[in-house]
């Protein structure tokens, strides 16, 4: 099967479904299996996560899908063809890899880089130089990091670029293991959104290692849990694991803050969030003060012709002619439609402020955000899902 | 002291000036070595390719064996074994043991000087695959490289800064061992250094000894620009953790002024 379609588009690419077979790895000398009996599916075009304490075999059992570990019984099927019949350097091509370290090549740039696979490919010069322009687009980097080494970026951007490499070649499938597990907390956040975001594009079959409870919760259409000794605990949609974990050890492993853990499965567009008076610089500030009368946020924001937040007024502000340009208010935070619902109500705790406006992907206003509004909706009833399919996985698609 | 120069054959000198600084010996005579630098130039090619052929030829062997034992790492034991031993041999006995197999000359000369490159390159090779980040080496197999394309397209030139400094050491220790060639008939500067058999023309052994030298200092050089425009990233990433260490003093040091 040809491993990319004609033109560099990864809309065209078609994903892959994952079937593992009883699938068992035992290391020479090993007296236990390190993946035992492992029989799972993973439908095309999702992201499974494999989660699990250490010596769980997650990593083995992701590296069983391109023979970087080979079996020692059982069958791994991609696309519905068992990997033991392919040659592994061919199979592998057709298998995006992401690993924790990066593994980018420090004596190459990071166009060569992105190159990698479409070179062992062999395709011709044009279509990889248009294929690497259009995957520098897709990560959102500098297109003046193109000739750059990777010594030369921070972590988060060489993450970034690996993901590119791994999806230069169009794969069906992508692999890959602890990939923000080096990377700083908050640009973990950023770079998991990212990835959300990119596989709302592409769509690929996702197959995603992490020691990570919260971090399989918000990025898994599927979690499977594993326990030592390599053996499937649970494979279930984050909210099926949250609300019926299927043992002790499943309930141990999610901890003891399932309730709060939910909040990982909405986003900030998901609520009904509150309206703040919008003022814009020049007007009237009676105008302003009248809207403010009746308001569901006491504090009126000042927002750019495109209404894109600038800051909160104060009451000072307000008591002059017209509204004042305000440059060293700041607000502070800033949160995203398409964020889930923790990692907003972290910010704003952090922040330690009442309100936080809320943009959309273009930067707009599309509300404000509050510790109250979040509490109204856990109190209404309509924050339990029982389908994960209920919250959108296309971030910046919803609430635009 | 001017008994020993006494001793020289009088046609050595070319300069018949019998001026004072030869006849006492100095430890530098100018005039004499303005007037006879062109019976150098002999000796100072010999010597060039003395060094570039068997450091050429080392590197050649010793590459091999690298590629050959990388992925075959049985092969290591032994070959880090055979390369020490020879190492060992002490190059005036070295000579002596080749002759009655090679006779005297150049041959034998570069023969000597070839097994004493093998440890050091192979050992430089080796320990700079070895030094090959394991994350670039599973991402490269993982992307489907086969092992030849992993070793030439990510473990060698990921491993050249060893390679090349390899490469110096064995230039530099060279340029000097091949001093000795002269033993075995291969010619080189050592033969002016022994000048008349006697080592004790003082003028005679700053000049080649200098020669040799220079001759360390210019392939060190050369190198150094050859590692510089094969390993464009190293430098990249030196400067980056130069950057980052600037900006971490600066921080302390803004720190450090807020009480």
């Amino acid at each position: 099967m040809p491993a990319a379609t004609d033109r560099g588009e990864a809309s065209e690419a078609t994903a892959l479904p994952v079937s593992y077979r009883a699938a068992t790895k035992v290391y020479p000398g090993a007296s236990r299996p390190a993946v035992d009996e492992l029989t799972l599916d993973v439908n095309a075009g999702e992201i499974c996560v494999l989660v699990g304490p250490s010596g769980c075999g997650k990593t083995t059992a992701m590296r069983l899908v391109n023979r970087m570990v080979e079996l020692t019984s059982g069958d791994v099927l991609v696309g519905g063809r068992s990997v033991r019949e392919r040659d592994p350097a061919e199979l592998r091509r057709e298998i995006g890899y992401v690993i924790q370290q990066t593994g980018l090549f420090p004596h190459r740039t990071i166009a060569e880089n992105i190159a990698t696979v479409p070179r062992l490919l062999g395709w011709d010069r044009e279509r990889i130089e248009a294929r690497v322009d259009e995957l520098i687009e897709l990560i959102r980097l500098d297109p003046e990091m193109r000739d750059r080494y990777p010594a030369q970026l921070s972590g988060g951007q060489q993450q970034r670029v690996g993901v590119a490499r791994a999806l230069a070649a169009n794969p069906g499938v992508l692999l890959m293991d602890e990939p923000f597990g080096a990377v700083d907390p908050i640009n973990r956040e950023r770079l998991q959104n990212e990835l959300l975001r990119l596989q709302a594009e592409v769509r690929k079959t996702i197959l995603f290692v992490t020691h990570d409870i919260d971090e399989a919760i918000k990025m898994g259409d599927r979690v499977a849990v594993l326990r030592t000794g390599g053996r499937l605990a649970q494979y279930a949609t984050p909210a099926e694991l949250l609300m019926e974990p299927a043992d002790g050890f499943v309930e141990d492993f999610v901890g003891a803050d399932r309730a709060l853990k939910r909040l990982a499965l909405l986003r900030v567009g998901d609520l009904d969030l509150w309206e703040a008076p919008l003022a814009y610089v020049g007007q009237p500030t009676a105008e302003v003060r009248a809207k403010l009368a009746g308001a569901e946020v006491p504090h009126a924001l000042l927002v750019d012709s495109e209404r894109r937040p600038l800051g909160w007024l104060s009451e000072s502000d307000l008591r002059q002619e017209l509204v004042p340009r305000v440059p060293d208010s700041s607000p502070e935070p800033l949160i995203d439609v398409s964020d889930i619902l923790r990692d907003a109500l972290s910010d704003l705790l952090q922040a330690e402020s009442r309100y936080a406006p809320v943009v959309d992907g273009q930067g707009r206003i599309a509300g404000v955000l509050s510790v109250d509004v979040i509490s109204d909706f856990l109190g209404s009833g309509e924050a339990r899902t029982d389908e994960h399919g209920a919250v959108d996985r296309a971030p910046g698609a919803s609430g635009a | 002291m001017t008994a020993l120069v006494a001793q020289l054959d009088p046609s050595f000198f070319r300069d018949r000036s019998e001026s004072d600084c030869i006849r006492e010996n100095g430890a530098f005579c100018l005039d004499w070595a303005l007037d006879n630098l062109d019976r150098y130039v002999t000796p100072t090619l010999e010597h060039l390719v003395l060094v570039v052929v068997s450091v050429a030829l080392g590197f050649a062997l010793a590459f091999a064996m690298a590629l050959l034992s990388h992925r075959r790492r049985w092969l290591v034991p032994p070959f880090l074994g055979l390369t020490g031993v020879l190492y060992t041999i002490p190059s005036l006995a070295f000579f002596f043991l080749l002759l009655p197999i090679t006779g005297r000359g150049a041959d034998t000369a570069i023969i000597a000087l070839t097994a004493y490159n093998l440890q050091i390159i192979y050992r430089n090779v080796m320990a700079g695959l070895a030094n090959v980040p394991a994350a670039a080496t599973d991402a490269g197999r993982g992307m489907g490289m086969t092992e030849r394309q992993l070793t030439w397209r990510v473990e060698l030139p990921l491993a050249l800064p060893e390679i090349i400094a390899g490469v110096r050491i064995a230039t530099v220790s060279t340029v000097a061992i091949a001093t000795l060639a002269v033993f075995a008939g291969g010619g080189g500067l050592g033969s002016e250094l022994i000048a008349g058999s006697n080592i004790t023309f003082r003028t005679g052994v700053a000049i080649a000894g200098g020669i040799a030298i220079a001759m360390a200092i210019a392939f060190d050089l050369l190198l150094v620009l050859l590692q510089r425009r094969l390993v464009p990233w190293r430098l990249a990433a030196e400067r980056r953790s130069r950057e980052g260490a600037r900006f971490a003093s600066l921080v302390r040091r803004v720190r450090g002024a807020v009480p």
